[in-house]
């Protein structure tokens, strides 16, 4: 049982290491460019042992581009069941894993994680999430989100940010956008008080690599909520997703930060910088005028209204995240 | 023929919902994955017991749903384990969804049914719906008629699901309460015939560390259709494995099983055909109505997927008329799920007998001896009839 000082402990391999590793991932997939979920991926696979893995998918984006029969980009054990069960499939597996460490033909549950969009999680896999959660099984949950369900044409989920234009909450002339803010899945994955809940970027994937290697020694369930700029659904050039996975952070619309048993909330360096020196702090319209899916508040004409409005729900979240990691010290 | 030969040791009493627990803790499966659910939850709270008794190696599961206790039996046999789990009605139909992939995986997962109606109206009874509504899913789909042969059905299924020529998911119902929570005496298996009966499966892709495989890929217009095809190949294996694991089973226990059971059929002229429980009270009947000196027989189908076919058509050959009684429905349809498929396939045979339905027991309603002598009546006086008779609600509130 590894405890949560060892845990804050954990270290990746140096870079040059990394990358002489033997992508999981391989190339030849059929993501689209530009997509950060393939980053992800490829990034979250590298800490394992190729020999001592197995990866388990949701239906989504990742899952469909990676796998057209009969081709697979993944050179690591890999099954997809459905969209909202891959938490209660990536459960079966590990008590098949556990039943074989008993019997002898397994030396050890191997690491195992789940991959799912923000549709299969804070949407229709959220029951299965936390079932697989509250029972305690060994493995790890990748939630990428895109912010809708980008995979089926852009529609809206709980995890899209306010005002966003997405198909089914479209900016039209009375409604602009998606009217409700995203739901706060890292604060319901810690309600369950599991030892190890994060909050990870592709513009930080040295410190996202770490975090996957974390919860993956956790000895039961983890759960990584990992920002995942899509330039299709959120309308912005393919060259700049990592910029804005930065701006993200940057905005605090999607800082970085740990949670150890469910009430130690740690900030990782880039958004510990922002809380340290709040003047670096970049206003919400400079993450947002760069994506099309929020267009309409700045042409015809600008709204500064609403842009206010998202701003103030950004800083609501972002000094309620402070006060919890200043009462975890 | 079904030859009831009794097998040497003691009898002991228990409910079907039991007796499916007992087998299955002498299968010693390596996962079970299951959401209690009446009149199931007894299979469920007595697996818990052998688990918590540390008399089983098997790693319960203990879902927050059905879907979940479907996709986990899925994760847990894509490793290549044996896989248990049990359900009943909305349970059922919850994991609609999940039965389809199970099939089309090839996972030989084991699922006992506790057949009940569905809802709404909510109801917990007995009714077979819940199972015929899964003909669709490609799992191969047996019930039972008494707690002995829920029992059977238990060890039957995962022989026959686990055959590599057939890897294929199994389902058995036993009728809610009638069977599930009725007391009977059982004749049992021990760990030693388990383990002959059902060597080890051995997966040829399992999804285990070090194998890297990938299982559940998407198939566009180019290959999905062959691989439903595929399905429907190992739906065609099963119609030779069966017979043949009915056959062991018969030679190792002297219980001997047909995916289509005879009964009193030698010389009958009429039949009344019907699945699970309502067998048990139709026997009853047959003789009843031989001691009259009526020429009636009974059908038992036991095998509802794959439909055997070429079965019923042989013991049909020399009758003239038959009632179809179906525990279980489907709106808007030539008839039930039973009287649809023997017609279909009786249709093409010369000396083909006439056909009717019937439509009993629905929501645990009782099916009485003058029901089933009502329904023999109607059959007498419908035969010869030149159009289709509609199918009749037995035992209908006017």
């Amino acid at each position: 049982m590894v405890t949560t000082e060892e845990l804050k402990k954990v270290r990746i391999p140096k870079a040059k290491v990394l990358m002489n590793k033997k992508d999981r991932l391989a190339p030849g997939h059929r993501l689209c460019a530009g997509c950060t979920a393939g980053t992800i991926a490829r990034c979250a696979t590298l800490v394992t042992d190729i020999d001592d893995v197995c990866i388990f998918h949701a239906t989504g984006c990742l899952e469909v581009a990676t796998t057209v029969y009969p081709f697979t980009a993944w050179r690591v054990p890999w099954f997809h069941n459905a969209f909202e069960n891959v938490a209660a499939t990536a459960s079966g597996a590990e008590a098949a894993y556990k039943v074989m460490v008993k019997k002898g033909k397994l030396k050890k549950v191997p690491d195992i994680i789940a991959f799912a969009g923000d549709g299969g999680t804070y949407d229709i896999g959220l029951q299965s999430l936390s079932g697989a959660l509250e029972r305690g099984h060994d493995f790890v949950y990748i939630c990428y989100t895109n912010g809708a369900y980008m995979n089926t044409g852009i529609q809206r989920s709980g995890g899209t940010p306010m005002y966003a234009a997405t198909t089914t909450s479209p900016a039209g002339k009375v409604i602009p956008g998606k009217i409700q803010w995203r739901k706060d899945l890292v604060a319901i994955a810690a309600a369950h008080k599991v030892q190890y809940v994060a909050t990870a970027s592709p513009a930080a994937h040295r410190d996202m690599m770490t975090k996957v290697r974390r919860a993956l020694d956790v000895d039961g369930p983890a759960f990584l909520l990992i920002d995942m700029p899509c330039p299709r659904g959120w309308r912005f050039p393919e060259e700049l997703s990592v910029q804005i996975a930065q701006q993200a952070i940057d905005s605090c619309y999607f800082p970085i930060y740990e949670v150890y048993d469910g009430k130690e909330y740690v900030l990782n360096p880039k958004s510990k910088a922002i809380a340290n020196k709040p003047e670096r702090k970049l206003p919400i319209e400079e993450y947002m005028k760069g994506q099309g899916r929020f267009r309409h508040l700045f042409r015809p004409e600008k709204r500064d209204d609403l842009i206010a409005r998202f701003q103030e729900e950004v800083d609501k979240e972002w000094d309620y995240l402070l006060k919890l990691v200043n009462m975890s010290k | 023929m079904t030859k009831t030969k009794v097998t040497k040791g003691k009898r002991i009493g228990m409910t079907g919902d039991e007796a499916v627990a007992n087998a299955a803790a002498v299968i010693n499966p390596d996962v079970v994955a299951a959401y209690p659910i009446t009149p199931q939850t007894i299979i469920v709270e007595h697996f818990s017991d052998f688990v918590h008794d540390g008399e089983v190696d098997t790693e319960f599961v203990c879902v927050e749903s059905e879907h979940s206790a479907m996709s986990a039996c899925v994760g847990a046999s894509a490793t290549g384990a044996r896989v248990f789990t049990a359900s009943a009605s909305q349970g059922v139909a919850l994991m609609y969804e999940i039965l389809f992939i199970a099939a089309a995986s090839r996972l030989p997962i084991v699922m006992s049914v506790a057949n009940r109606a569905l809802a709404g109206p909510i109801n917990i009874h007995g009714e077979l719906t819940d199972q015929t509504m899964c003909r669709d899913t490609g799992w191969i789909s047996m019930f039972s008629e008494t707690a002995q042969e829920a029992y059977d059905n238990t060890f039957l299924s995962f022989k026959i699901a686990e055959h590599p020529d057939v890897s294929l998911p199994a389902m058995f119902g036993l009728d809610g309460f009638i069977i599930t929570h009725a007391l009977e005496g059982v004749f049992p298996l021990d760990r030693k015939f388990s383990q002959d009966f059902l060597p080890e499966r051995d997966m040829k892709h399992p999804t285990i560390p070090g194998n890297p495989v990938s299982s559940g890929l998407l198939a566009l217009p180019d290959y999905y259709m062959e691989v439903k095809y595929q399905q429907e190949l190992a739906m065609t294996a099963a119609r030779k494995v069966i017979p043949e694991a009915f056959k062991e089973f018969g030679e190792k226990t002297g219980r001997y099983y047909d995916q289509v059971e005879s009964y009193q059929m030698e010389d009958a002229e009429t039949a009344l055909v019907t699945m699970g429980a309502l067998a048990g009270t139709t026997k009853y009947v047959v003789d009843k109505l031989r001691k009259e000196g009526e020429k009636v027989g009974m059908l038992k189908v036991k095998t509802y997927r794959p439909f055997p076919t070429d079965d019923l058509a042989k013991a049909l050959k020399d009758v003239d008329a038959i009632g179809v009684i179906d525990r279980d429905l489907t709106f808007g349809s030539p008839g039930a799920a039973l009287y649809t498929d023997i017609k279909t396939s009786m249709y093409d045979y010369k000396d083909r007998p006439q056909v009717f339905g019937f439509i009993a027991g629905i929501g645990g309603r009782d099916v009485l001896v003058e029901d089933y002598e009502y329904i023999y009546k109607q059959v007498l006086k419908n035969k010869g009839a030149e159009k289709v008779v509609p199918v009749e609600w037995i035992g209908l509130r006017k």
